[in-house]
């Protein structure tokens, strides 16, 4: 029967518990919770850039999006509060072939392990970032982070948040970070493009991913449910750079940018070790 | 193309991993789909185009559609 290629591709489901440690699911995230989503886009595109489960180490530091590293059947570190991105640069560094993935949050990425988060970018280690933003600290009961749009809710901005908020991509880039990109969990095709391609990336790619957390900014925010949240933050809150383009500043609005934001060449951290190394030992040779 | 049509595709819900967001509820294009309760059920299979739109946006790993 001549179905067409796409189709058949398409009605062949993925299997992603061959990327899960057998016996952990059903996970700790709530009802609608989009971090489901992100971790379900970023093993497609492990398993279409083919990394094998031992070469392959994810380190993540505390928060609901943290909780990734227990699921993933690949060598893990659950590390401390914003500290992933140190213990990452040091499993790197002392091993440059482990292809390495930190996972984070707003809250762990932006705030708490904001100065770490700039130093990794700064050394342009080949690294992969995943921001999973959904502009609260969910773990820990509500309060607004520093990617919380001003004037919404949280348990700890009740009346509004009167603080602007970080552009994670923004923060990527000045600090230096070689590939930088946006997109959503709503938008999980596209998600799954830009993460294989910041997989692929050599150096350090950052990508930011809104998702959503129903139970605490949804609510305090007035959301009726998961898709109307995904709806109203993740489609209609974002276009693609490409669309933007077309379009002035007033008409693109709050809208968040889609798509790879920064890309750039320098050399890598590892690869500028090594080549001391290499140069110091043939002059000890030569002398 | 009118054989293959006619097969219906197969949905497996995970009763244990569902945790009744209703998320593949909402977004299918053709409401297939619909909630029992706190958990999904099939409601309109024939109307099912295998886009596999509720498997993609399911947050956890509980429902799939085979041919
Ligand atoms: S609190 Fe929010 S971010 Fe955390 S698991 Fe629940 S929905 Fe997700
Ligand atoms: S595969 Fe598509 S049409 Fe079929 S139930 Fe899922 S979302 Fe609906
Ligand atoms: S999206 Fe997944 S968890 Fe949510 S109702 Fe559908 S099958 Fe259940």
């Amino acid at each position: 029967m001549a179905v067409p290629a796409a189709k058949q591709r398409l009605s062949v489901p993925f299997d992603y518990d061959k990327y899960l440690r057998p016996g952990k699911l059903p996970h700790i995230w709530c009802p609608g919770c989009g971090h489901g989503i992100v971790l379900k886009s970023l093993l497609r595109a492990i398993d279409k850039i083919g990394w094998e489960k031992d070469n392959l180490c994810m380190v993540s530091g505390i928060g609901c999006s943290s909780r990734t590293t227990g699921y993933v059947d690949c060598n893990t570190v659950h590390s401390l509060h914003g500290r992933a991105f140190a213990f990452a640069t040091g499993i790197k560094f002392s091993k440059p072939e482990l292809n390495t993935i930190v996972i984070s949050g707003d809250g762990d990425a932006m705030a708490i392990g904001g100065n770490h988060f700039i130093h990794l970018c700064r050394r342009n280690i080949d690294i992969t970032v995943l921001v999973y933003s959904n502009a609260i600290y969910g773990m820990t009961g509500g309060q607004y982070s520093p990617t919380t749009p001003a004037g919404s809710y949280a348990t700890t901005s009740r009346y509004g948040n009167i603080e602007p908020p970080f552009d994670p991509c923004e923060m990527a880039k000045a600090a230096g970070a070689t590939f930088v990109a946006r997109s959503t969990a709503y938008h999980t095709k596209e998600l799954e493009k830009i993460l294989l391609q910041a997989l692929e990336h050599k150096g350090t790619s950052v990508v930011d991913i809104i998702d959503s957390c129903p139970i605490y900014y949804g609510r305090m925010n007035k959301f009726k449910s998961a898709s109307h949240m995904m709806n109203g933050l993740e489609k209609d809150g974002t276009i693609t750079v490409a669309q933007a383009a077309k379009l002035t500043p007033e008409e693109i609005g709050g809208r968040q940018l889609r798509g790879i934001l920064h890309q750039a060449e320098r050399p890598e951290y590892c690869e500028n070790y090594d080549n001391i190394i290499v140069k110091q030992a043939t002059a000890t040779k030569g002398a | 193309m009118a054989e293959a049509e006619k097969k219906l595709p197969r949905i497996e819900i995970d009763a244990v991993r569902c945790k009744g967001c209703s998320i593949c509820v909402d977004f299918c294009p053709t409401k297939v789909l619909i909630m029992k309760g706190t958990i999904v059920a099939v409601d309109n299979l024939a109307a099912c185009t295998r886009c596999q739109l509720c498997d993609l946006r399911c947050p956890d790993f509980a429902i799939r559609v085979f041919d």
